[in-house]
């Protein structure tokens, strides 16, 4: 007899190839260990006792599967999260980008938006902004609705004002945000040069040649497998010499790709895609 | 050496601990404790400042008879190490025994989290886990020992009145009737013998 534990794993297994035939959402190749978090968390949330029970409601109830998806992409971000990044890709990366008449840059994961606006802020400190296009994606709508937004609680704002002078920011924060009771929301002038636009990355294809990507803390939630794909998709996206940004502990040491990139910096995670030979 | 403990047949395969408040003190007094032959790895996440990373790792590493490191996504966990969680993620264990990590919110205000880690090693580990909970000053690692418990995994709490901070230990043994109470050096001790074969 299967012990409870081998039950848990295939009625989990179960449920996510329910999802993927219902909606075509795959999420078999995520991390299990996380992944089990969040359906441990819902089956506390919807008062279920397995994910057996889950499988009925997420083939019959697509509000239901709303929830999941929901559940799925709760996590934080910041602006300027780990600012040393941020200084690096200022000093590094701009300089590169400063020789190009057009960039194209992918936030990849994008959430709430925080770390896409602190790039439209060093984008704007450089002079680069006017000829950059922002494509900024996530594959859940209601993260993308707050990022369009661009409305966050203010009190995070202090944080985020220690980060951006640590990320080398030429003014103040304040200057690029209005503060109304509890919120902040970022200037509109930012609005043009900023696409926000659903792309799920386990499935939809390349959309434009990027000079510079940045997927932070996406890549930890897939197996080694999604990440292969993924950053395939990232080696095909990016121009020759282009560059690519990954999160703090995430690397391509062990991926497929890795070839294909030579090492910026290590340590802030900044690679560049080597010319064709 | 260990006397005071006799051996049974039980086996274990590695030893998670959690630890907030009091941390250093702790950890420099029981990590010492364990030889450099012991058989399974020991999985710590320890609350504390992002920038403190390097420093706490240097400074274990030089007292500790195993090689202190920072869990890195994707390693395989492995006797002979020490694996600190890094600051500012949740770190997880997979089933397969390699390490992950997540930026999911705090949990009990804490990242990385005690529950966090405890439960899926508790689904990695089964019975073969150690769960270790010592001082702290707030409740994470209550749940998650829980956890290992229902699980078949061994718990093992700081004595509260040795602890720097009592109120973690305290939590964990009100929410679960732990196997072992014991003071920081009697924790090294028994963890030994349990490696050692065990313990009746
Ligand atoms: C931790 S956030 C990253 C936010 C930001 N890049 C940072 O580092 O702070 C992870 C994001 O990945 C998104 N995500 C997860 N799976 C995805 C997929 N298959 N396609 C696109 N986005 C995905 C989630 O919705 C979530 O917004």
């Amino acid at each position: 007899m299967p012990s409870k534990n081998e039950l848990w794993v295939f009625e989990v297994d179960l449920l996510l190839e329910a999802i993927f035939f219902r909606y075509g959402y795959d999420f078999r190749h995520y991390s299990r260990a996380s992944l089990e978090r969040r359906v441990e968390n819902r089956l506390a949330l919807s008062d279920l006792s397995s994910p057996s029970e889950m499988i009925t409601k997420v083939l019959h109830e697509p509000a239901f599967f709303e929830l999941f998806l929901k559940d799925m992409s709760i996590t934080v971000t910041d602006m300027f999260r780990d600012p040393h990044v941020f200084r690096v890709i200022r000093e590094v990366v701009f300089k590169q980008l400063r020789t190009y008449s057009r960039v194209n840059i992918w936030h990849a994961g994008c959430a709430t938006g925080e770390e896409v606006y602190s790039m439209a802020i060093m984008l704007h400190e450089e002079g680069l902004l006017k000829r950059t296009r922002i494509y900024a994606t996530d594959y859940n709508n209601r993260s993308l609705e707050v990022a369009q937004q661009g409305i966050y609680p203010v009190e995070k704002m202090q944080e985020f004002t220690a980060n951006y002078h640590e990320a080398g920011g030429k003014g103040s924060l304040a200057d690029y945000y209005q503060a109304k009771y509890e919120y902040a929301k970022i200037n509109d002038i930012f609005n043009a040069s900023i696409t926000f636009a659903n792309h799920n990355l386990v499935k939809d294809q390349v959309f434009a040649q990027m000079n510079l990507i940045v997927c932070r803390n996406v890549l930890i939630y897939f197996d080694q497998h999604l990440q292969d794909q993924v950053l395939t998709l990232f080696a095909n996206s990016l121009v020759h010499r282009g560059y690519l940004v990954l999160g703090d502990k995430e690397t391509l040491a062990l991926s497929k790709v890795q070839d294909e990139f030579e090492c910026v910096s290590y340590e802030q995670r900044i690679y560049r895609k080597l010319a064709k030979v | 050496m260990n006397n005071e403990f006799t051996a049974s047949s039980q086996k274990y395969d590695a030893v998670v601990i959690g630890v907030s408040a009091g941390g250093l003190n702790a950890l420099t007094t029981l990590l010492p404790k364990l030889p450099n032959d012991f058989p399974m790895p020991v999985i710590i996440v320890q609350h504390r400042a992002s920038d403190s990373d390097n420093f706490l790792i240097e400074h274990l590493g030089r007292l500790s008879n195993l090689q202190v490191k920072e869990a890195e996504v994707g390693e395989l966990a492995q006797a002979g190490f020490i694996y600190l969680a890094p600051a500012n993620y949740h770190l997880l264990i997979e089933r397969n025994r390699h390490f992950s990590l997540n930026v999911d919110p705090p949990v009990s205000y804490a990242i990385p989290s005690v529950d966090v880690l405890f439960y899926s090693a508790a689904r990695c580990f089964g019975e073969q886990l150690i769960g270790v909970v010592l001082t702290g000053a707030n409740s994470d690692g209550t749940q998650g020992l829980k956890e290992i418990k229902q699980l078949g995994g061994l718990t093992i709490v700081q004595q509260p009145e040795t602890a720097q901070e009592r109120y973690m230990p305290d939590a964990a043994i009100a929410e679960t009737k732990v196997d072992y109470v014991l003071p920081l050096l009697q924790i090294g001790q028994l963890l030994t013998a349990l490696a050692e074969g065990g313990v009746e």
